[in-house]
């Protein structure tokens, strides 16, 4: 065991320094000059000059699908450099929601991360999500390791942020709360791995719905009275009036301490929204687009209090209707791409009717090739029948010569009861054998199956996972309301270290220095990414839920049989049977006792 | 003797190692009739799993075998087949054994009460003639090894097949008199799945009555032999407990084996009661009822003691019986064994109520089983109540055979002492009646 939990450290610390990285990345992206204007934009990552503690940055990305959806992320970040564990009680807010600081200080909460999603993300048509997220509600903290008692905490925790969401995250309890070993570390400072403080729960039965919006929108410093936030506005009336349908949204909220200039701790809230527009099905699809079409309202300022407010929209295949002189290019996920930017701190970019109204034409009938996602994941269930099963979790490596590892990790409810000794990994028809694998089997009623395991991917190959289990048959209030509509098994989580595309391209049209490119490796050689799959939906065996009692009377009538049949026999003895005198007989005789005469 | 046991033994061994190469050898060990959470084979290959990797296999809730099994399996699970080939000629022999010495005992008895003129005049049909005796030790085995219930458990590879000839051999060294043995078997059979707890007080009877002690309260050397055989049973007990502890350094497993076995969480179907009622049970009654079936199963020790008290190897025999209907987790296996003692009583047929009833309603029970869990399970054609009806019937008509056969023991016990043919006191002919 011991050398099993070494094994994995190198890769894992890798891991962490790589996500942590990427993070910084993105953070840093260079806005690099469009060759005709001077750029005077500031970079993000500088903090400003007055020595405000706390700031907040608001940011729109639009990108087109190759599907010919309609992709749009927006991004709020708050950011404070204040203690809200040590020394006295922080109550003056400012930018930084209250309700989510109390949270921290009064749970000792060194991270936190939590998603609602609706729909499934969609990677072989769509690409890769900026940030991925398993559909229903996920919901993973590391606390600060001073927390004693860290279940009572997560207890307690869950059912604060219910109240906050407006969700129903109180139903994360034992049973489906796990502690992965390798799969989740902390995004932000501290080195701390003990996995005794990190708790991780998915509940990929929850409905999320634009009403759980609301109390995510109350946490931005802006509310709805500006521009960008206003678009939620309009964003829940037209998720909720139907004319466009939204193939798939994700909220999510990370709280992680970050370093800023690495002098002192930062606090970092990030509130994400990430919504596909799906503009085929709802009869707009002429390819024709603007902001004012799709959320019923046009940009005409910027919140106030942010200190950089942008819109970036993927401009390699629209053209854009009021062009924008400032265009940045980013690497995300290992793809380079070249963003139009707008600044919306910036009077200009709004122009004299003072409200910006993008429209985006698509360049091409056709938009190109997409670039394959490297790594992708599907799951389903096999066997038929509601006695036994088969999970089977295929692993795409779609590199072409690179061969990669993953970490799987895969949470089972105690109801599927999983065979270890049936997990079988095969990739190109042969065994592939993982290199590290820690499996906690489960309790029942009490805890989850928890499955991590290390597997390298040979390139361009699908890697398939594959285990038994058996369905057990639940007691009868322990099933859902709907039973017979099945059980929701959460999604696999694959975390990776995926080399760049970057890194392959071999296009050499680009304009670089040739002696940059003698070896087609660059500075971002591989990335951490993690992808979801689909949740499963498991049917069990039900029992009758109509007739408690006519069971409880039947078998009682049985076990009564048994004892009544014994007990008959143990307490009484043969005896000859003596005739019965007849009714009138024995009345008589009973007379002739009351009067004292010798019987008949 | 020992060519047709030889005999029988090389046509069940074909029989089983013909099963387990053919397609059938992957469907039974999936039967629940066949295999429970406690004894399924494929728990066992996923405990010795666990072990492989670094993981207690009691930490999870699928393995529920004694640390002893898995020890044991440990170093033979590449053989399984044959040690459960092995482990069911070896409880047919041992039975075979017994059954003979105890018909040599019962005809040894039978020979001086009728020298004693003990039995009434018309009683001589009653008598156990050697010719009729003498087939009967071939019959128990062959009634262990062919039963249909004893080979699908064997294939299924369920360990059933090892508990039974823990308590075959068990029984064996109680007829035999070796009380040691004796009393390590049965203690080898508690720890494996406390049940056989309940054959304390026959096997001790039978000692007893072996070395001619009264049972009486008075006497001292009834109190030194009892003293001794609890003695040496909990001393064995207690080491098993202790070695299984240093085996793998833990108390876990006490409470997934025998926390398993007594508060029934796991409610997988099964051919016995308690699945279905604790799954439809109201959860503040649950611990009620528990304690009441698990109660019920040791329940009728004392008072069945005290009414054979002179007939322990029948005693074993109804021990076993209620055990295997009343227990958890039954499966076949366990029917079988009870089943295998019936051509022991086979002297007792006359006085049988409603056999033909009876083996009728098993047999179609038996053959029900697998078309209704088709019905529920595959076709959704069918709900569970459908399964659990038959369970119903099937524990209903093993009841009525055991409590038959309780009921033709009594009468022919009174039949020896107060003669076959009663008559009334008018001297009219008489039935017997139970009052």
């Amino acid at each position: 065991m011991q050398n099993l939990d070494s094994r994995p450290a190198p890769y894992v610390k890798d891991q962490t320094q790589e996500a942590a990285e990427e993070e910084r990345q993105w953070e840093a992206t260079e806005v690099k000059e469009a060759d005709h204007v001077p750029d005077t934009m500031q970079t993000p990552d500088v903090p400003p000059p007055t020595p405000a503690k706390d700031q907040f940055q608001e940011e729109l990305v639009i990108r087109p699908l190759h599907s010919g959806d309609i992709y749009a992320s927006f991004q709020f970040r708050t950011m404070w450099d204040t203690d809200f564990l040590r020394g006295s009680k922080v109550s003056h807010y400012r930018l930084f929601p209250k309700s989510l600081g109390q949270v921290i200080s009064k749970f000792s909460v060194r991270e936190l991360h939590i998603s609602f999603t609706q729909g499934y993300w969609r990677t072989m048509q769509w690409g890769q999500p900026f940030l991925p997220s398993p559909p229903g509600a996920e919901l993973w903290v590391w606390f600060q390791d001073t927390v004693t008692d860290v279940d009572g905490a997560w207890k307690e925790l869950t059912n604060v942020l219910s109240g906050i969401f407006c969700a129903s995250l109180n139903f994360i309890d034992s049973t489906n709360t796990v502690q992965p070993s390798a799969s989740f570390k902390p995004l932000g400072l501290g080195n701390v791995t003990d996995q005794r403080f990190l708790r991780y729960a998915v509940l990929p039965r929850e409905i999320v719905c634009t009403e759980n919006l609301t109390p995510w929108k109350k946490l931005l410093p802006c509310g709805s009275k500006v521009p960008v936030c206003l678009m939620f506005d309009a964003l829940m009336k037209v998720a909720s009036s139907q004319s466009f349908r939204l193939s798939y949204n994700t909220s999510e909220v990370c709280i992680t301490p970050i370093c800023a200039m690495c002098k002192s701790t930062v606090w970092e809230l990030r509130q994400t929204l990430n919504v596909v527009f799906d503009l085929h099905t709802s009869g707009q699809g002429k390819r024709e687009w603007s902001l004012f079409k799709m959320f019923s309202r046009t940009l005409t300022e910027a919140c106030p209090l942010a200190s950089s407010s942008k819109v970036y929209v993927d401009g390699e295949l629209f053209e854009l209707s009021p062009t924008t002189p400032l265009l940045s290019q980013a690497v995300v996920l290992g793809d380079r791409r070249t963003y139009s930017v707008y600044d919306l701190t910036n009077q200009a970019t709004f122009g004299q009717t003072r409200s910006l109204n993008m429209l985006l034409r698509w360049r091409a009938a056709e938009s190109g090739d997409m670039l394959r996602p490297l790594l992708h994941g599907e799951r389903y269930v096999a066997g038929y029948g509601l006695q036994t099963g088969e999970i089977h979790t295929l692993m795409y490596n779609n590199h072409p010569y690179r061969a990669f590892p993953v970490l799987l990790l895969d949470t089972v409810p105690w109801y599927l009861r999983l065979y270890i000794h049936t997990l079988t990994v095969t990739s190109k028809g042969r065994d592939n054998k993982p290199s590290y694998i820690h499996y906690q089997p489960s309790k029942d009623r009490l805890r989850p199956h928890l499955l991590e395991m290390l597997v390298q991917l040979p390139p361009n190959s699908v890697t398939e996972v594959t285990m038994q289990f058996e369905r057990a048959l639940l007691k009868w209030t322990e099933y859902t309301p709907d039973p017979n509509h099945g059980f929701y098994v959460g999604s696999s989580v694959i975390s990776a270290l995926v080399p760049s595309v970057v890194a392959m391209d071999t296009n050499s049209t680009r304009e670089c220095p040739l002696f940059s490119s003698f070896f087609p490796c660059k500075e971002e050689s591989s990335y951490f990414m993690r992808v979801y799959t689909e949740p499963l939906l498991v049917n069990l065996p039900t029992p009758d839920f109509s007739m408690p009692y006519n069971v409880i009377c039947l078998t009682c009538t049985v076990v009564a049989v048994g004892y009544g049949s014994l007990y008959n026999l143990l307490t009484r003895t043969f005896q000859v049977e003596e005739p019965s005198p007849g009714l009138a007989k024995r009345l008589a005789n009973i007379i002739r006792r009351l009067r004292g005469v010798p019987l008949l | 003797m020992a060519a047709p046991l030889t005999l029988l033994l090389i046509v069940a061994v074909t029989i089983r190692a013909v099963l387990f190469r053919s397609s059938l050898a992957e469907l039974i060990p999936e039967r629940v009739e066949v295999v429970s959470p406690l004894n399924a084979w494929k728990r066992v290959v996923e405990g010795l799993a666990l072990l492989d990797l670094g993981v207690s296999p009691y930490a999870g809730d699928v393995f529920h075998e004694t640390p002893l099994i898995i020890y044991f399996f440990h170093f033979v699970s590449d053989y399984a087949e044959i040690v459960f080939m092995m482990a069911d000629a070896l409880t047919a022999v041992a039975l075979y054994l017994a059954v003979k010495d105890y018909n040599k005992t019962v005809f040894r008895k039978q020979k001086y009460a009728l020298e004693a003129e003990r039995y009434p005049l018309d009683c001589l049909e009653l008598i156990r003639t050697p010719k009729e005796m003498y087939y009967i030790p071939l019959k128990v085995a062959m009634f262990y090894l062919l039963n249909p219930f004893t080979i699908l458990s064997c294939v299924a590879k369920s360990t059933c097949g090892l508990n039974n000839a823990v308590i075959a051999l068990f029984i064996l060294c109680t007829v035999k008199g070796s009380s040691l043995m004796s009393a390590i078997f049965l203690a080898l059979a508690t720890y494996q799945s406390i049940y056989p707890l309940t054959l304390f007080a026959p096997a001790l009877l039978y000692l007893l009555q072996r070395l001619y002690i009264p049972v009486n309260w008075q006497r001292s050397s009834f109190w030194l032999f009892t003293t001794q055989y609890t003695f040496m049973y909990l001393g064995s007990l207690c080491v098993m407990v202790c070695l299984s502890f240093f085996l793998l350094s833990s108390w876990d497993f006490l409470s997934s084996v025998y926390g398993f076995i007594l508060s029934v969480p796991d409610l997988t179907p099964n051919i016995g009661l308690f699945w279905y009622f604790f799954a439809e049970m109201f959860e503040h009654f649950r611990l009620f009822f528990i304690c009441v079936f698990q109660i019920n199963v040791f329940f009728y020790t004392i008072p069945l003691s005290i009414k054979l008290k002179e007939h322990p190897i029948f005693l074993i025999f109804m021990q076993i019986a209620i055990i295997s209907i009343f227990k958890s987790y039954p499966t076949v296996g366990d029917i079988a064994l009870y089943m295998a003692f019936l051509p022991a009583w086979n002297h007792l047929y006359r006085f049988l109520r409603n056999i033909f009833l009876v083996s009728v309603v098993l047999l179609a029970c038996s053959t029900l089983f697998p078309v209704l869990w088709h019905l529920w399970i595959y076709a959704g054609s069918a709900n569970s109540n459908f399964y659990y009806a038959i369970t119903l019937l099937f524990n209903v008509a093993q009841i009525l055979l055991v409590s038959d056969y309780f009921y033709a023991y009594l009468r022919r016990e009174h039949h020896l002492t107060h003669g076959l043919y009663l008559k009334r006191k008018d001297g009219s002919e008489a039935t017997l009646v139970l009052k």
